[in-house]
């Protein structure tokens, strides 16, 4: 990627604003380990999400205060958590049947590879090494929308959406809207279709860094999200 | 009836060598590591092992590992802050692996204790995971089957107990330990405390005696969190 988009895109923080504006009030969602949990911290004001873990809770809130960790209360990445009121424990079955079942609204998760299929990988780059896999390949399936934030390319530059995923899949055909540092990008009948990209980048620019044609249908609208 | 069991050292006695082992918990929370601790002293080998995941620090089921007890792991996610004892040894094909999605994990268990040989899920379609494995379409989807989950043992954490065997849980302590309990021929539970029959509420309780064969008390249970921060070993 070059010098110039690298001064205007969008930071991690950035990209989990944008991605917290299309959850709904009301709506049940997981967050994927690591920067996709960002993305409880900006919801917007007057809608309140109900966040779902793997290991049995609905309705945690925020990291305790240092010190007053409860280690039988903890997320997924096994940190500590606290509940708000209304909060509920139950078994890793009922978990993933709640997962599987199609009763979570959302699924917001990170990735590796993303193709135009909606191909998701983000479990294993295939080099060898301890394989660890958790809770990804359930949970592409069964939400009833299934988003991915990430970086537009990999550190080196190479585009991250691809027309199709060279490293191990997590799921087939899974993922509907990718949120990334340059653009907001729907996945729709095995194709991309460009929703928004950042005012200051232009479409051929854009196109340069991805790996599979970007489609428009209708206007596409400007990515604006604010300092963080 | 009373399945109360005086000691942990008792309750992992009839654990031997070459046994299938499922270990409740999610990473340190709901893991019984009185009942790890126990069975290492009694060191049977050759086992394979049942849990989310595979051991963190130098504490419970990473210290099983390093006292090379077990021939085999079951889990989703072998990897923790300390993952040492794991790690080493499967690089160096010391010890096997059967990685499996935690929904199907979970499922599993559930299946082999509820008499369900096998099941279809989408879980894992068209990835690496599900090679082998028979697939079928329902209703235009495709999906993966999958076979039950049983061991000769479980080995669980829970809150209260009674001498009949039923059982509450604390917080998300409870994850795969409920399961885990219907799906082993024998179980036995570590409890914070032994209450009197009648006196869990039956509408408080989770797992129903029926699926429990011993309840031994370890009151001020330790947390595997709290012994990583302090660095401890075991033994």
């Amino acid at each position: 990627m070059s010098d110039a988009i690298n001064a205007i895109k969008l930071s991690n923080a950035q990209i989990a604003w944008r991605a917290a504006q299309d959850i709904e009030d009301g709506a049940y969602v997981n967050l994927g380990i690591g920067f996709p949990e960002m993305v409880a911290k900006f919801q917007p004001e007057g809608r309140e999400a109900i966040f779902h873990t793997e290991n049995g809770v609905l309705g945690f809130g925020e990291a305790p205060k240092e010190g007053e960790e409860d280690w039988d209360l903890i997320n997924a990445g096994k940190k500590a958590i606290t509940l708000k009121p209304g909060a509920a424990f139950f078994h890793h079955a009922d978990s993933f049947a709640m997962v599987r079942g199609g009763h979570l609204d959302v699924a917001i998760l990170g990735a590796y590879q993303v193709a135009q299929n909606g191909d998701l990988a983000n479990w294993s780059t295939g080099k060898g090494g301890v394989p660890a896999v958790g809770g990804a390949m359930d949970l592409v399936h069964g939400a009833k929308r299934v988003a991915v934030v990430t970086d537009h390319t990999t550190k080196k530059g190479d585009p991250k959406l691809l027309d199709a995923c060279t490293m191990p899949l997590t799921g087939v055909g899974c993922v509907t809207r990718v949120y990334t540092s340059l653009a907001v990008v729907d996945i729709d009948g095995g194709q991309f279709v460009l929703r928004e990209k950042l005012p200051d980048l232009s479409f051929d620019d854009l196109q340069a860094v991805t790996g599979a044609p970007l489609n428009v249908q209708g206007t596409v609208g400007d990515l604006i999200v604010p300092a963080l | 009836m009373d399945k109360t069991i005086a000691s942990v050292a008792d309750a992992v006695a009839d654990i031997q060598d070459g046994a299938t082992i499922m270990i409740g918990g999610f990473g340190g929370s709901g893991a019984p590591i009185e009942l790890i601790h126990a069975l290492i002293d009694k060191r049977p080998r050759d086992l394979t092992v049942i849990n989310n995941n595979a051991g963190n620090g130098h504490v419970g089921i990473a210290a099983m590992i390093e006292q090379d007890m077990a021939r085999k792991m079951v889990c989703s996610f072998p990897r923790s802050a300390d993952p040492r004892a794991f790690t080493e040894r499967y690089l160096e094909g010391r010890i096997e692996l059967e990685l499996v999605p935690q929904g199907t994990l979970a499922e599993r268990i559930r299946a082999g204790g509820a008499g369900i040989p096998a099941f279809y899920t989408p879980t894992s379609f068209g990835t690496d995971l599900a090679k082998g494995k028979p697939v079928e379409e329902f209703e235009g989807r495709s999906y993966v089957q999958e076979r039950w989950l049983k061991a000769d043992f479980a080995i669980i954490k829970a809150q209260l107990g009674d001498p009949m065997g039923n059982l509450t849980y604390r917080m998300a302590g409870r994850n795969f330990n409920p399961l885990m309990a219907m799906a082993a021929t024998r179980t036995i539970a570590q409890v914070s405390q032994i209450v009197a029959p009648g006196e869990i509420d039956p509408e408080q309780v989770v797992t129903p005696g029926i699926f429990v064969n011993g309840v031994v008390q370890v009151a001020n249970p330790q947390q595997e969190e709290f012994l990583n921060r302090q660095e401890a070993v075991y033994p």
